[in-house]
Protein backbone atom coordinates (compact mmCIF):
# COMPACT_ATOMS: atom_id res chain seq x y z
CA UNK A 1 0.00 0.00 0.00
CA UNK A 2 2.54 2.45 0.64
CA UNK A 3 3.69 2.16 -2.77
CA UNK A 4 1.68 5.56 -3.27
CA UNK A 5 4.45 7.14 -1.65
CA UNK A 6 7.12 5.46 -3.12
CA UNK A 7 6.19 6.17 -6.94
CA UNK A 8 5.66 9.69 -6.15
CA UNK A 9 9.22 9.54 -5.26
CA UNK A 10 10.39 8.04 -7.93
CA UNK A 11 8.67 10.53 -10.03
CA UNK A 12 9.74 13.10 -8.40
CA UNK A 13 13.38 11.79 -8.37
CA UNK A 14 12.99 11.88 -12.31
CA UNK A 15 11.67 14.82 -12.98
CA UNK A 16 14.42 16.70 -10.99
CA UNK A 17 16.98 14.50 -12.87
CA UNK A 18 15.19 15.08 -16.33
CA UNK A 19 14.98 18.94 -15.24
CA UNK A 20 18.70 19.29 -14.66
CA UNK A 21 19.28 17.82 -18.08
CA UNK A 22 16.90 19.85 -19.98
CA UNK A 23 15.48 17.15 -21.17
CA UNK A 24 11.36 17.51 -22.56
CA UNK A 25 10.52 13.62 -22.31
CA UNK A 26 10.98 10.57 -19.96
CA UNK A 27 10.98 7.14 -21.86
CA UNK A 28 12.63 4.98 -19.53
CA UNK A 29 12.99 4.97 -15.59
CA UNK A 30 14.76 1.74 -14.51
CA UNK A 31 14.34 0.58 -10.60
CA UNK A 32 16.37 -1.61 -8.75
CA UNK A 33 14.46 -3.09 -6.06
CA UNK A 34 15.02 -5.96 -3.55
CA UNK A 35 12.57 -8.63 -3.27
CA UNK A 36 13.06 -8.11 0.50
CA UNK A 37 11.35 -4.94 0.76
CA UNK A 38 8.33 -5.27 0.30
CA UNK A 39 7.12 -3.68 -2.98
CA UNK A 40 5.24 -5.01 -5.67
CA UNK A 41 6.38 -3.63 -9.20
CA UNK A 42 2.65 -3.85 -10.93
CA UNK A 43 1.30 -1.47 -7.69
CA UNK A 44 3.99 1.05 -8.62
CA UNK A 45 3.51 0.47 -12.32
CA UNK A 46 -0.11 1.28 -11.70
CA UNK A 47 0.27 4.37 -9.64
CA UNK A 48 2.94 5.47 -12.04
CA UNK A 49 0.58 5.60 -14.78
CA UNK A 50 -1.60 7.98 -12.73
CA UNK A 51 0.17 10.28 -11.51
CA UNK A 52 2.70 10.97 -14.41
CA UNK A 53 0.01 11.84 -16.39
CA UNK A 54 0.29 15.82 -17.54
CA UNK A 55 4.14 15.49 -16.66
CA UNK A 56 7.19 15.06 -19.17
CA UNK A 57 7.19 11.32 -17.94
CA UNK A 58 3.81 10.47 -18.77
CA UNK A 59 3.91 6.89 -20.80
CA UNK A 60 7.58 6.05 -19.53
CA UNK A 61 8.23 2.53 -19.01
CA UNK A 62 9.27 1.71 -15.98
CA UNK A 63 12.01 -0.82 -15.73
CA UNK A 64 12.03 -3.28 -12.69
CA UNK A 65 15.47 -5.03 -11.68
CA UNK A 66 14.91 -7.36 -8.99
CA UNK A 67 17.42 -8.28 -6.14
CA UNK A 68 17.08 -11.81 -4.59
CA UNK A 69 16.49 -11.53 -0.84
CA UNK A 70 19.77 -12.88 0.66
CA UNK A 71 20.83 -14.08 3.83
CA UNK A 72 23.45 -15.26 5.90
CA UNK A 73 23.04 -18.15 8.08
CA UNK A 74 25.08 -17.14 11.49
CA UNK A 75 25.33 -20.70 12.88
CA UNK A 76 27.13 -21.85 9.38
CA UNK A 77 27.54 -18.73 7.21
CA UNK A 78 26.34 -20.51 4.73
CA UNK A 79 24.63 -17.64 1.99
CA UNK A 80 21.03 -18.61 0.62
CA UNK A 81 17.88 -17.14 -0.95
CA UNK A 82 15.27 -17.26 1.11
CA UNK A 83 12.56 -19.18 -1.10
CA UNK A 84 9.45 -18.44 0.95
CA UNK A 85 8.52 -16.48 4.34
CA UNK A 86 10.24 -18.71 6.01
CA UNK A 87 14.03 -17.89 6.74
CA UNK A 88 15.93 -21.53 7.73
CA UNK A 89 19.24 -22.20 6.68
CA UNK A 90 18.93 -24.94 3.89
CA UNK A 91 22.30 -26.77 5.28
CA UNK A 92 21.83 -27.08 9.25
CA UNK A 93 18.08 -25.65 9.64
CA UNK A 94 18.90 -23.02 11.58
CA UNK A 95 16.77 -19.90 11.84
CA UNK A 96 19.44 -17.64 13.12
CA UNK A 97 20.20 -15.39 10.18
CA UNK A 98 20.87 -12.03 8.72
CA UNK A 99 19.72 -10.56 6.07
CA UNK A 100 22.76 -9.21 3.51
CA UNK A 101 20.75 -8.16 0.41
CA UNK A 102 17.51 -7.59 -1.50
CA UNK A 103 16.60 -4.45 0.64
CA UNK A 104 17.79 -2.23 -2.74
CA UNK A 105 15.54 -0.06 -3.47
CA UNK A 106 16.72 2.97 -5.66
CA UNK A 107 16.91 4.33 -9.29
CA UNK A 108 19.53 3.48 -11.01
CA UNK A 109 19.08 5.27 -14.38
CA UNK A 110 16.44 7.36 -16.52
CA UNK A 111 16.32 7.93 -20.47
CA UNK A 112 15.44 11.33 -21.59
CA UNK A 113 14.82 12.60 -24.81
CA UNK A 114 16.77 16.48 -25.12
CA UNK A 115 16.80 18.86 -28.04
CA UNK A 116 20.44 18.13 -28.39
CA UNK A 117 19.88 14.23 -28.89
CA UNK A 118 16.64 14.34 -30.87
CA UNK A 119 18.22 16.10 -33.92
CA UNK A 120 20.72 19.02 -34.39
CA UNK A 121 18.16 21.32 -35.22
CA UNK A 122 17.17 23.07 -32.52
CA UNK A 123 13.26 25.01 -32.60
CA UNK A 124 14.64 28.50 -33.97
CA UNK A 125 12.78 30.23 -31.51
CA UNK A 126 9.58 32.65 -32.10
CA UNK B 1 19.95 9.82 -23.58
CA UNK B 2 20.52 8.35 -20.65
CA UNK B 3 21.44 9.51 -17.43
CA UNK B 4 22.27 7.46 -14.56
CA UNK B 5 20.79 8.37 -11.05
CA UNK B 6 21.75 6.09 -8.32
CA UNK B 7 19.60 7.52 -6.08
CA UNK B 8 17.82 6.12 -3.39
CA UNK B 9 14.03 6.22 -3.66
CA UNK B 10 13.38 6.35 0.41
CA UNK B 11 16.38 9.14 0.43
CA UNK B 12 14.01 12.30 0.85
CA UNK B 13 12.36 10.05 3.57
CA UNK B 14 15.59 9.50 5.26
CA UNK B 15 16.67 12.93 5.35
CA UNK B 16 13.51 14.19 7.00
CA UNK B 17 13.81 11.54 9.61
CA UNK B 18 17.22 12.28 9.87
CA UNK B 19 16.21 16.24 10.64
CA UNK B 20 13.68 15.19 12.70
CA UNK B 21 16.08 13.28 14.91
CA UNK B 22 18.18 16.22 15.26
CA UNK B 23 15.55 18.66 16.37
CA UNK B 24 14.58 15.42 19.17
CA UNK B 25 18.19 15.15 20.42
CA UNK B 26 18.25 19.18 20.72
CA UNK B 27 15.83 19.42 22.56
CA UNK B 28 16.84 16.18 25.04
CA UNK B 29 13.20 14.19 24.02
CA UNK B 30 13.83 10.09 23.77
CA UNK B 31 11.24 9.17 20.53
CA UNK B 32 9.97 5.43 20.37
CA UNK B 33 7.99 4.25 17.41
CA UNK B 34 5.35 1.92 18.35
CA UNK B 35 4.12 -0.65 15.94
CA UNK B 36 2.18 -3.74 15.45
CA UNK B 37 -1.00 -5.19 13.93
CA UNK B 38 -3.57 -3.88 14.44
CA UNK B 39 -5.43 -4.88 17.93
CA UNK B 40 -2.01 -5.82 19.57
CA UNK B 41 -2.47 -3.12 21.77
CA UNK B 42 -0.37 -0.30 21.16
CA UNK B 43 -2.91 2.10 22.82
CA UNK B 44 -3.55 0.15 25.85
CA UNK B 45 -0.20 -0.14 26.38
CA UNK B 46 0.38 3.51 25.56
CA UNK B 47 -2.49 4.35 27.98
CA UNK B 48 -1.15 1.91 31.39
CA UNK B 49 2.29 3.21 30.40
CA UNK B 50 1.08 7.27 30.88
CA UNK B 51 -0.57 6.35 34.07
CA UNK B 52 2.64 4.94 35.66
CA UNK B 53 5.07 7.11 34.07
CA UNK B 54 3.69 10.98 34.07
CA UNK B 55 4.54 11.53 37.63
CA UNK B 56 8.04 11.04 36.74
CA UNK B 57 8.79 12.02 33.09
CA UNK B 58 6.74 14.91 30.61
CA UNK B 59 4.93 12.41 27.98
CA UNK B 60 4.07 13.66 24.69
CA UNK B 61 2.66 11.33 21.88
CA UNK B 62 1.94 11.17 18.20
CA UNK B 63 -0.90 9.05 17.06
CA UNK B 64 -0.74 7.82 13.87
CA UNK B 65 -4.31 6.32 12.64
CA UNK B 66 -5.97 5.86 9.46
CA UNK B 67 -8.91 8.13 10.11
CA UNK B 68 -10.61 8.47 13.08
CA UNK B 69 -9.87 10.13 16.74
CA UNK B 70 -10.99 7.46 18.85
CA UNK B 71 -6.82 6.84 20.50
CA UNK B 72 -6.20 10.24 20.79
CA UNK B 73 -9.59 11.20 22.26
CA UNK B 74 -8.64 8.38 24.84
CA UNK B 75 -4.96 9.53 25.14
CA UNK B 76 -6.06 13.28 25.76
CA UNK B 77 -7.72 12.13 28.67
CA UNK B 78 -5.13 11.17 30.35
CA UNK B 79 -3.75 15.33 30.08
CA UNK B 80 -0.80 14.74 27.89
CA UNK B 81 0.22 16.59 24.89
CA UNK B 82 -1.25 14.49 22.02
CA UNK B 83 -1.28 15.39 17.96
CA UNK B 84 -3.50 13.58 15.51
CA UNK B 85 -2.37 12.48 12.14
CA UNK B 86 -4.85 11.02 10.41
CA UNK B 87 -2.76 9.27 8.10
CA UNK B 88 -5.57 8.69 5.11
CA UNK B 89 -4.52 6.04 2.68
CA UNK B 90 -1.07 5.63 3.94
CA UNK B 91 -0.38 2.57 5.50
CA UNK B 92 2.37 3.60 7.78
CA UNK B 93 3.44 7.51 9.11
CA UNK B 94 6.36 8.68 7.01
CA UNK B 95 8.84 11.11 8.53
CA UNK B 96 7.41 14.43 6.96
CA UNK B 97 4.19 13.69 8.76
CA UNK B 98 6.34 13.25 11.93
CA UNK B 99 8.09 16.73 11.11
CA UNK B 100 4.91 19.06 11.05
CA UNK B 101 3.19 16.86 14.06
CA UNK B 102 6.84 18.24 16.14
CA UNK B 103 6.08 21.89 15.06
CA UNK B 104 3.09 21.80 16.98
CA UNK B 105 3.92 19.67 19.65
CA UNK B 106 5.69 21.60 23.50
CA UNK B 107 8.89 20.16 22.43
CA UNK B 108 10.65 22.08 25.47
CA UNK B 109 7.99 20.20 28.31
CA UNK B 110 8.24 16.72 26.94
CA UNK B 111 10.94 14.03 27.97
CA UNK B 112 9.37 10.98 26.15
CA UNK B 113 7.91 10.76 23.14
CA UNK B 114 5.33 7.95 21.95
CA UNK B 115 5.32 7.90 18.13
CA UNK B 116 2.01 5.02 17.58
CA UNK B 117 2.55 3.81 14.03
CA UNK B 118 -0.57 2.70 11.98
CA UNK B 119 -1.51 -0.61 12.95
CA UNK B 120 0.78 -2.51 10.13
CA UNK B 121 3.45 -5.34 10.68
CA UNK B 122 4.82 -4.42 7.28
CA UNK B 123 4.94 -0.48 6.12
CA UNK B 124 5.83 1.12 9.44
CA UNK B 125 9.15 -1.59 8.74
CA UNK B 126 9.95 0.74 5.65
CA UNK B 127 9.94 4.51 6.92
CA UNK B 128 12.63 6.24 9.48
CA UNK B 129 10.79 8.70 11.20
CA UNK B 130 13.63 10.20 13.52
CA UNK B 131 13.20 8.00 16.24
CA UNK B 132 15.48 6.76 18.97
CA UNK B 133 13.98 3.53 19.59
CA UNK B 134 11.61 0.89 17.72
CA UNK B 135 9.24 -1.07 19.52
CA UNK B 136 7.20 -3.69 17.89
CA UNK B 137 3.98 -4.94 20.12
CA UNK B 138 2.97 -8.32 19.45
CA UNK B 139 0.26 -9.98 21.30
CA UNK B 140 -0.77 -13.67 22.19
CA UNK B 141 -3.51 -14.15 19.89
CA UNK B 142 -1.78 -13.69 17.07
CA UNK B 143 -0.05 -16.50 17.38
CA UNK B 144 3.27 -17.21 17.69
CA UNK B 145 4.65 -17.35 13.99
CA UNK B 146 4.72 -13.50 13.43
CA UNK B 147 8.70 -13.14 13.70
CA UNK B 148 8.29 -16.04 10.75
CA UNK B 149 5.68 -14.58 9.00
CA UNK B 150 6.68 -10.71 9.17
CA UNK B 151 10.74 -11.22 9.45
CA UNK B 152 11.82 -7.44 8.46
CA UNK B 153 10.19 -5.47 10.79
CA UNK B 154 11.06 -7.92 13.84
CA UNK B 155 15.03 -7.40 12.17
CA UNK B 156 15.00 -3.97 12.34
CA UNK B 157 12.81 -3.53 16.01
CA UNK B 158 15.05 -2.59 19.11
CA UNK B 159 12.37 -4.33 21.64
CA UNK B 160 9.73 -6.17 21.35
CA UNK B 161 7.03 -6.43 24.21
CA UNK B 162 4.73 -9.60 24.14
CA UNK B 163 1.17 -8.56 24.98
CA UNK B 164 -1.76 -10.15 26.69
CA UNK B 165 0.03 -12.72 28.22
CA UNK B 166 -2.99 -13.51 30.88
CA UNK B 167 -4.49 -14.90 27.73
CA UNK B 168 -1.58 -17.49 27.49
CA UNK B 169 -4.21 -20.50 28.47
CA UNK B 170 -6.17 -20.27 26.40
CA UNK B 171 -4.39 -19.92 23.12
CA UNK B 172 -2.20 -21.74 21.19
CA UNK B 173 0.94 -19.11 21.52
CA UNK B 174 4.33 -20.56 22.62
CA UNK B 175 6.41 -18.15 24.23
CA UNK B 176 10.13 -20.63 23.38
CA UNK B 177 9.03 -20.67 19.64
CA UNK B 178 8.47 -17.16 19.94
CA UNK B 179 11.12 -15.80 21.46
CA UNK B 180 13.55 -18.47 19.14
CA UNK B 181 11.95 -17.62 16.39
CA UNK B 182 12.98 -13.78 16.96
CA UNK B 183 16.08 -14.26 18.50
CA UNK B 184 16.79 -16.25 14.87
CA UNK B 185 16.53 -13.20 12.97
CA UNK B 186 17.23 -9.90 15.73
CA UNK B 187 19.36 -11.71 18.00
CA UNK B 188 20.26 -8.32 19.96
CA UNK B 189 16.42 -7.52 20.51
CA UNK B 190 15.07 -7.30 23.95
CA UNK B 191 11.77 -8.58 24.95
CA UNK B 192 9.32 -7.68 27.48
CA UNK B 193 6.72 -10.04 28.59
CA UNK B 194 3.71 -8.13 29.50
CA UNK B 195 -0.16 -7.84 30.30
CA UNK B 196 -1.74 -4.19 30.30
CA UNK B 197 -4.76 -5.74 31.46
CA UNK B 198 -3.40 -7.72 34.99
CA UNK B 199 -0.45 -5.45 34.66
CA UNK B 200 1.64 -8.22 34.74
CA UNK B 201 5.95 -7.67 33.67
CA UNK B 202 5.07 -3.98 33.25
CA UNK B 203 7.05 -2.82 35.40
CA UNK B 204 10.46 -3.82 33.53
CA UNK B 205 9.09 -2.29 30.39
CA UNK B 206 8.90 1.16 32.53
CA UNK B 207 12.32 0.95 33.76
CA UNK B 208 13.71 0.25 30.27
CA UNK B 209 11.75 3.58 29.58
CA UNK B 210 12.82 5.49 31.92
CA UNK B 211 16.75 4.23 31.48
CA UNK B 212 15.74 5.46 27.59
CA UNK B 213 15.12 9.10 29.13
CA UNK B 214 17.82 9.12 31.49
CA UNK B 215 20.39 8.31 28.51
CA UNK B 216 19.21 10.63 26.62
CA UNK B 217 18.56 13.38 28.60
CA UNK B 218 22.15 12.85 30.21
CA UNK B 219 23.95 13.06 26.81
Amino acid sequence: MHELSITQSILDISLDKAKAAQAYKINKISLVIGELTGFVSECVQFYFDFLSKDSIADGATLNFKLVAGELRCRKCSTTFNPKDIMWVCPICQSRSVEVIGGRELYIESIEVETNGDKSPTKYSGS
Amino acid sequence: MEIKVLQNILGANEAIAAQNRQLLDEHKIAAINFMSSPGAGKTSLLLQTIKNLKSKVKIGVIEGDVASKLDSDKIKGEGVAVIQISTGSSCSLEAHMISLALKDLPLTDIDLLFIENVGNLICPAEFALGEHKKVVISSVPEGDDKPTKYPLIFTETDVVVINKLDLLPYVDFNLNNFRRALKGVNPKVKIFEVSCKTGEGLRNWYSWLLSEVKAITTR
